[in-house]
């Protein structure tokens, strides 16, 4: 009983934990912040898997970015307070079963695979490799997905920024076309 | 002899006439089609008596006296090693006979309707019903195969419906043929069992095979037919009692006379040639037709034919007796001569002079009923009814159809020299020799016939009219008029026919010599029935007011024919309907249409159930994917390895 | 308990992947399903890292997958915001049930 392995078996706890509640919970921020926690877990699994970059890229980017952009958006569609409201029971046993089903095969048939896991371990690994990697052209480099990431983040931006401007813009259009007597107010 | 082809014509003139009137009667003939189905019936006639003459005094007689001959016999569907229904010709005695009788009666007919149906709308439908009618008869008597005789009948059948119902406007007459054609139909069917049980046992439909195989003492079918019985009762004996069922709807006897009386609603030249003449005989014709087969393998059919024949004899007499309605009087003597006919072949053995003595009187009743109808037709034609009441004394205006009239009535009385005497005399001698019973019925009968045709004649000719309606005027032209002449005439001397010497069972020829004291009896039966009509209606009194009252009970069941139809309509409203039909209706709508609609609405619930699979919640889509795929997952790994 | 290895991070993985779908099917609420979404993808990461270090040491593709796919979601649960607000506005609620346009 190591150290590492009890580290491991903790992670996987919180994260299954706070999965398991993010899901379930009926008030919408706890879910967030439940979420939150789970991210942390599973960050905290890339570090014990000595691959830190991708936990600084984890925490940066998902917890750091996605959770709080998560957040500002529930509170943007004002839904923070309240109980939402349950599925119906039919449909929230049928889910389960068939998530339970699901789960159940694919681990009995990952326990029967015998994967060939080779002795020696390899380099570990660090930023420069993982840099030098990534920008080469070479062979197992990464250079066009890299720049294909990079016009995808574009896209997404513009989207972003299209979609969420539309609304207030068509708004303002209506409230332009209906002039009346209560537009000085709105106004 | 002449050739098939020729002897084909003799029906297939009268076809020709019903196709041309029936397409283009209306348009291009109109006013000739009489004159072209007449003339075209004439040809048939000269074919038909030419074929008689070749047929009996040349090639009809062999060595064993008259043999049957088939000139012509086309294979038409083959069910099985010698089975087949054949369309053929063949002729006997009784063919050839008919052949002419039906001819000749329908000639007189078509001269007659030239001038009764004048002004008619539908002139040309007229004659092209009753040139359908005369095919169907006449290719029924030359059938060679008894199935072949089957569609003729039913075409028969056919044409007697399109004709009783002629004038569709009057419900009473649509109402007659819908219940001559029912009846007629409902008998048939015991015919087709019939047909079927006599083609299984002897396996052919052909007459000369059918009836050599269940009449030779040493063929394995009789063995076979005779053998296998139900009830205590031969196959054999079924088969014949089931056809002469069918016989005796056509023929109007005991208890499916029902129809008869009402198909008096058709004009009276129809009456004439079918009701009296032609069809209602059909069923003597297949009897005798069979005649072999009755006589020699199935003896209680033919006490069964008998005593229907006598039953139905006397029951129309007695019922005709209390009939004021001419025609009815005329159609109920009808039903009481075929009850002759068919109770004389009933009591005849093979070979003997019972067989002779009924055809000979089919062949003379043809003649002096068809002119008792035509007769009644200028009677009727002249008052404009057909109520006794409104006639009499109507000798002075219709001098020509009294005179012929009561040849008739002579005739049908039985009083000597006219043609009804001789033939009811062989039948009442073949009678006597053969079943007493059956002898002092068909005397009284006779006396019975003698006494209300003679009511019939002195309350038309003589006494005083009731109600004096209006008169037309002249008697009739020379085309209602010549016929009646003609038909006299043939009543007055067709007694004088040798006719044992042609018409016989089995072609030999058979004597009939007349024994002058066993003609006495019904001579008197004749006469007295004769005083005693003209004691009640020569002058106008009431003593037959008194009589009737005096019989109240019988009077009054005689009047209203035994009440026999109200008998048949419970049987059927009642009964079959009430017991058999409704039950069956009941399963039907609620049973098999349940079940129709069972699985049109399950399928409809289904699909009510399936389409809440498109609801546009893509959870749902998703789900069901998920479960899909796993399930497909588990099927590739575990059970489809 | 054994050291932990492939098959325990599979482990791993696999339940959190089948909880965020447990998550997508149960959750009426649009941004409750954006967040079971990231669940799924955070678990199909793991899955390419545990891969990436146990069967395959000397190389790094399981790793760039990861970086990648971070980076994707990224871009994805930022779309996604954009499109649940934009519903927002027009159907003034972010229930699931709200929007059955495509309802037969």
């Amino acid at each position: 009983m190591t150290g590492a392995t009890i580290i491991f078996y903790l992670l996987a706890v919180m994260t299954l934990v706070s999965a398991v509640l993010s899901v379930t919970t009926r008030r919408i921020f706890r879910a967030a912040i439940y979420l939150l926690f789970s991210l942390i877990g599973v960050a905290g699994i890339y570090f014990w898997l000595d691959y830190q970059f991708v936990g600084a890229v984890q925490i940066v980017v998902y917890v750091g970015g996605i959770v709080v952009l998560i957040i500002f958006s529930i509170f943007l569609t004002q839904a923070a307070g309240e109980k939402m409201p349950r599925q119906r029971t039919g449909r929230s046993l049928l889910a389960a079963i068939v998530s339970a089903a699901a789960l159940g095969l694919i681990l009995v048939e990952i326990g029967r695979h015998r994967f060939r896991i080779p002795e020696e371990q390899g380099a570990p690994v660090t930023v420069r490799t993982i840099g030098n990697q990534m920008l080469s052209t070479g062979e197992a480099g990464y250079a066009l997905p890299f720049e294909v990431i990079s016009i995808l983040l574009l896209a997404a931006m513009i989207g972003c920024i299209v979609i969420a401007m539309r609304s207030p813009a068509g708004e303002s259009e209506k409230r332009d076309m209906q002039a009346g007597p209560d537009t000085a107010e709105k106004l | 002899m002449p050739s098939a082809f020729t002897i084909a014509l003799i029906p297939l003139l009268p076809l020709l006439g019903f196709v041309l009137l029936g397409c283009f009667g209306r348009q291009v003939f109109r006013k000739y089609s009489g004159i072209l189905a007449t003339t075209l019936l004439f040809g048939a006639t000269i074919i038909a008596c030419f074929t008689a003459y070749r047929y009996f005094f040349h090639e009809g007689s062999g060595d064993a006296g008259y043999e049957s001959l088939v000139p012509l016999k086309l294979t038409w569907l083959q069910f099985g090693e010698g089975l087949s229904i054949d369309m053929g010709i063949m002729l006997d005695p009784v063919a050839v006979m008919m052949l002419v009788v039906v001819t000749f009666v329908s000639l007189m007919v078509h001269i007659y309707s030239l001038s009764y149906m004048k002004g008619e709308e539908r002139f040309p439908t007229y004659f092209a019903f009753l040139s359908l009618f005369t095919f169907s008869m006449l290719g029924l008597v030359i059938s060679s195969n008894i199935f072949q005789l089957y569609i003729f009948w039913e075409l028969v059948g056919l044409s007697s419906f399109l004709l009783i119902g002629y004038h569709y406007d009057r419900p009473s007459a649509v109402a007659a043929s819908k219940k001559a054609f029912i009846v007629t139909r409902f008998a048939d069917l015991g015919f087709l069992v019939g047909i079927l049980v006599l083609s299984y046992f002897s396996n052919s439909l052909d007459f000369p095979t059918l009836i050599q195989r269940l009449t030779d003492p040493g063929s394995d079918e009789l063995k076979a037919a005779v053998s296998s019985s139900f009830l205590g009762v031969s196959a054999l004996t079924w088969g014949m009692l089931l056809v002469f069922m069918g016989g005796a709807g056509k023929s109007a006897m005991f208890p499916l006379h029902i129809w008869l009386p009402d198909a008096m609603e058709g004009p009276t030249p129809v009456s004439a040639l079918i009701h009296a003449a032609t069809m209602v005989v059909a069923g003597v014709f297949l009897v005798a037709r069979l005649f072999p087969v009755y006589a020699l393998s199935a003896g209680l059919a033919l006490d069964v034919v008998a005593v229907v024949g006598a039953v139905s004899a006397l029951l129309a007499a007695v019922i005709a007796c209390a009939q004021t309605d001419i025609k009815r009087v005329l159609a109920y003597s009808t039903m009481s001569q075929i009850g002759f006919m068919m109770f004389a072949l009933g009591v005849s053995g093979y070979g003997e002079s019972g067989y002779t003595a009924s055809q000979f009187h089919l062949f003379t009743h043809a003649l002096f009923k068809a002119l008792l109808f035509l007769g009644a037709g200028v009677v009727i034609h002249y008052v404009h009814s057909n109520e006794m009441r409104d006639m009499g004394g109507l000798r002075r205006q219709l001098p020509l159809t009294h005179v012929a009239f009561l040849i008739g009535c002579l005739a049908i009385a039985g009083i000597p020299p006219f043609a009804g005497f001789f033939s009811k005399e062989q039948i009442l001698e073949a009678a006597h020799q053969n079943n007493r019973a059956i002898y002092w019925t068909a005397l009284v009968t006779s006396g019975l016939t003698a006494f209300y045709m003679f009511r019939l004649y002195f309350s038309v000719f003589w006494n005083r009219p009731t109600h004096p309606g209006k008169t037309h005027g002249r008697e009739g032209s020379v085309a209602m008029l010549l016929p009646l002449v003609i038909l006299a005439t043939a009543a007055a001397t067709a007694g004088f026919i040798p006719f044992g010497e042609f018409v016989s069972s089995d072609g030999k020829p058979v004597d009939l010599h007349l024994q002058l004291s066993s003609a006495i009896l019904p001579v008197m039966a004749a006469l007295g029935g004769i005083s005693l009509a003209a004691w009640f209606f020569l002058r106008e009194n009431d003593r037959a007011a008194r009589a009737a009252f005096a019989v109240k009970g019988l009077y009054r069941l005689a009047r209203n024919k035994f009440y026999i139809d109200e008998i048949w309509l419970f049987l059927t409203r009642k009964i079959v309907f009430g017991l058999i039909g409704r039950p069956a209706a009941w399963f039907d709508k609620y049973v098999v249409d349940g079940l129709v609609n069972l699985t049109g609405n399950s399928t409809a619930l289904l699909s009510e159930k399936i389409k809440t699979l498109q609801s546009g919640r893509l959870q749902q889509y998703a789900l069901w994917f998920l479960a899909g795929a796993i399930g497909l997952v588990v099927l590739f790994i575990y059970v489809w390895k | 308990m054994m050291t932990p290895g492939l098959y325990h991070l599979l482990f791993l993985s696999t339940a959190l992947f089948f909880i965020g779908v447990y998550g997508f099917f149960n959750r009426r609420n649009l941004i409750s399903l954006l967040m079971s979404v990231e669940l799924i993808l955070n678990s199909v990461n793991l899955n390419f890292v545990a891969f990436n270090k146990y069967v395959w040491p000397g190389r790094l593709d399981g790793l760039f997958f990861t970086i990648f796919i971070i980076a994707i979601a990224a871009a994805e649960a930022a779309v996604a915001i954009a499109i649940i607000i934009n519903l927002y506005h027009t159907h003034r609620s972010i229930d699931v049930e709200a929007a059955e346009e495509l309802k037969h």
